[in-house]
């Protein structure tokens, strides 16, 4: 019984790829024609060479130069029913851990043992076939990720429920808008109950209303008990769904552990790996120079420097300055721009009716901002000083962030971008006007006011 | 790749696999209902949004006839052995035309799907496949056309016709080899694909369908008997219009398209690990 109580056990998984040759360039014509000659020869062994490695190329640090781990000596164990977080950068080997462990791809060292069905939901929609009605492309689709027909069978009225398309089903599927095959196709994926799911960033599809809906299958599939792997860039709901994360960098398994920390020590990674701007030495800039900005950065609330915050969180821009003399009245302003140039927001130490007193030497301001209120996507911020007696620095782009997640509402439901570039706190409230009672009330009002226009 | 059955779950051990594989028939049968599916919607598909719809199954063999009629029958009188020229070309052209289809098909299989391929694990096998028993779809309708021209004339039915669904068996077998072998072979080399419709085109005449195995003379006899398409071909016109059968190049066919498809099975099976790095 003790042996089953993990559902994958992974040991020293490996994967190298063959990255191509250099091609060779000939530069005479003769050589050209030597090597066009020659080339069939040529490509048979490059192509043929493509997947064969030798004992010493699989020597994982001394191998050929040509030679690409994608996963390198990945070891961990998953216990049944957890939900677990997959999460890196682009190329840190997520998604070829994923085929690995659905066996689309075959590992070149290690092992994996998985106990218990396995559906990998690698993208929506594999297999669906344009000519081919709704109706069979849920069967097709349902047995390509693993279901048999009785199973898709017993769930063909839930699945089309879900997605919305009742009165589309027996339309071939290239009538379909891309939303509706989109939908279609998840709700597919969202009906599977394998004992364990392996899925890969497929909540970016469809419309708000859509994704929200999703968000909610995912919340009831992580409670169920089933055992999930789950890729994504987002780490709200990596956060909200799974308790625990691994954490992959450049093929190789560097943390594994409670979500929260783990995401943390990512996002940290993340800012590691890009630089700050350098203010001191910018050269876009105006102002009398009175005052100078050397650096401005994105902090959380815990004294962490970020660059991915995000929205709904509390976040300080900490601005960094060195003055040459006593400046008694100094106004900084902060203004951030989403990608379109637009201003999303200004903030003003006027706001609060405050002026700072700048000593000589070193200082800092921070400006805290309590929930960042801003949708998806990338911003700058410009900073300015000013005083009585004019401008101090002022730099157009002094930071730059990109928000990729949302706690700003609840569910993590995010408005498209197109719709908002901003996000305010509201509340809804709903109730009935048609009882008898105000009917009759209304059309008294109403008669009051035909008589009086009458 | 193993799968051990415990008590209650299935268990896979994942590991790198290296030489020759036996065929995994137990992953087969887990996948069954797919390959029906598969099977279904390469039928359903094939005429959709055409007018014709499936008439278009014994109008192209039905056009070929015609033109080798003409072209061999009457302008070039080639030698049947007596039998009627359209008779002779019809119980030729119409597993020709199912063997030659399905091979094209199977043998680009894996590269059509290839969407698939990389997105979700099935037995790979199935892909191959699909051709073969979806293409007996047209086959079956096409047997209208041998139907007619039987009756016209005045074929009696023979024995040999006991001997049919063997040949209908070597047919999907020789597809079905070749189509493994060529599918594994055209997803590392794309040459496969440019070669095909040439190649097809080539070997109507290396089988005994425009012409009669007989003029083949002896000393090249037996080597043109190891042609497994000669053994079929002369096995269906024996079958259908009960002259005897040529066992001497019937059975060299019947082994050989046995031998293809479990060869190609194995060699599909061994390159089967590499299909998606290769994409």
């Amino acid at each position: 019984m003790d042996l089953n109580k993990n559902a994958i056990v992974v040991k020293g998984l490996g994967k190298c790829y063959r990255i191509g040759q250099k091609e060779q360039i000939s530069e005479s014509l003769a050589g050209s024609l030597v090597h066009f000659i020659r080339s069939p020869l040529h490509n048979y062994r490059k192509y043929r060479s493509l997947y064969q490695f030798s004992a010493a190329d699989k020597q994982q640090d001394t191998g050929a130069e040509d030679i690409l781990w994608a996963l390198q000596d990945v070891s961990f164990v998953i216990p049944r029913g957890e939900v677990v977080g997959v999460i890196g950068r682009n190329g840190a080997g997520k998604s070829t851990l994923l085929k690995i462990i659905s066996r689309i791809t075959d590992p070149t060292s290690g092992y994996a043992e998985i106990r218990g069905r396995v559906s990998s939901l690698l993208e929506v929609g594999t297999g669906f076939h344009p000519e081919l009605t709704g109706r069979e492309n849920v069967y097709l689709n349902g047995t390509i990720l693993g279901m048999t027909r009785k199973e898709v069978q017993s769930k063909f009225d839930e699945i089309v429920d879900f997605s919305g398309v009742e009165k589309f089903i027996d339309t071939p599927a290239k009538r379909y808008s891309s939303g509706m095959k989109v939908r279609l196709a998840f709700s597919v994926a969202a009906h599977l109950e394998p004992e364990i799911l392996i899925i890969d960033e497929v909540l970016a599809v469809g419309d708000a209303e859509f994704q929200q809906k999703c968000l909610g299958k995912m919340q009831n599939v992580s409670e169920s008990g089933r055992t999930v792997l789950f890729v994504s860039h987002n780490m709200g709901a990596i956060n909200q769904l799974c308790s625990t994360s691994l954490l992959l960098e450049a093929g190789r398994l560097v943390a594994q552990g409670e979500s929260r920390g783990i995401v943390e020590q990512y996002l940290e990674s993340i800012f590691h790996l890009s630089e700050d701007l350098d203010l001191r030495n910018t050269t876009q800039r105006s102002g009398d120079g009175r005052l100078r900005f050397t650096a401005a950065y994105l902090q959380s609330a815990s004294g962490k420097r970020c660059l991915m915050p995000i929205a709904g969180e509390p976040l300080e821009i900490v601005l960094e300055y060195e003055s040459q003399q006593i400046l008694p009245r100094v106004k900084f302003l902060l203004t951030i721009f989403n990608h379109m140039g637009v201003a999303v927001t200004h903030c003003t130490v006027d706001c609060a009716g405050q002026t700072f007193m700048v000593e000589p030497g070193a200082g800092r301001t921070i400006c805290r901002i309590d929930r960042l209120p801003v949708p998806l996507g990338e911003y700058k911020v410009s900073i300015v000083a000013v005083d009585d007696w004019g401008e101090l620095d002022s730099i157009p782009t002094a930071c730059v962030f990109r928000v990729e997640t949302s706690h700003f509402f609840r569910h993590q439901f995010i408005p498209p971008m197109r719709y908002s570039t901003a996000l305010v706190d509201h509340s809804w409230t709903n109730e009935a006007l048609n009882s008898h009672f105000d009917r009759v009330e209304r059309k008294m009002a109403m008669g009051e006011t035909g008589a009086l226009a009458g | 790749m193993s799968k051990i059955s415990s008590s209650t779950v299935p268990v896979v051990l994942i590991r790198p696999r290296s030489g020759w594989q036996l065929i995994d028939f137990q992953s087969l049968k887990a996948y069954r209902d797919l390959f029906l599916l598969l099977v279904l919607r390469d039928i359903k598909v094939l005429y959709a949004q055409t007018i014709m719809g499936f008439a278009w199954a014994i109008l192209q063999p039905l056009i070929q006839i015609a033109i080798f009629s003409v072209i061999f029958g009457k302008v070039a009188q080639v030698s049947t052995d007596g039998i009627p020229y359209l008779l002779f070309s019809t119980v030729a052209i119409l597993p020709w035309t199912y063997i030659s289809q399905t091979v094209a098909q199977s043998s680009e299989s894996l590269v059509r799907d290839q969407n698939m391929l990389g997105k979700i694990y099935f037995p790979r096998l199935i892909f191959p496949l699909t051709p073969v028993l979806a293409k007996l779809v047209d086959f079956g309708i096409s047997m209208l056309i041998l139907l007619v021209v039987l009756v016209v004339y005045r074929v009696p039915p023979s024995w040999n016709l006991l001997f049919f669904p063997v040949f209908v068996l070597a047919m999907m077998a020789l597809s079905a080899g070749a189509g493994l072998w060529l599918s594994a072979m055209a997803i590392r080399y794309r040459d496969v694909k440019h070669a095909m419709p040439f190649v097809i085109r080539m070997l109507v005449y290396s089988a005994p369908i425009v012409y009669s195995a007989s003029s083949i003379s002896e000393p090249y006899r037996s080597f043109y008997a190891l042609n497994p398409l000669v053994g079929i071909i002369e096995g269906f016109r024996s079958c259908l219009l009960g002259t005897p059968m040529p066992w001497a190049d019937v059975m060299p066919g019947l082994l050989i398209s046995l031998l293809l498809l479990v060869s190609g099975a194995l060699y599909f099976q061994r390159m089967e690990k590499i299909f998606v790095d290769v994409i």
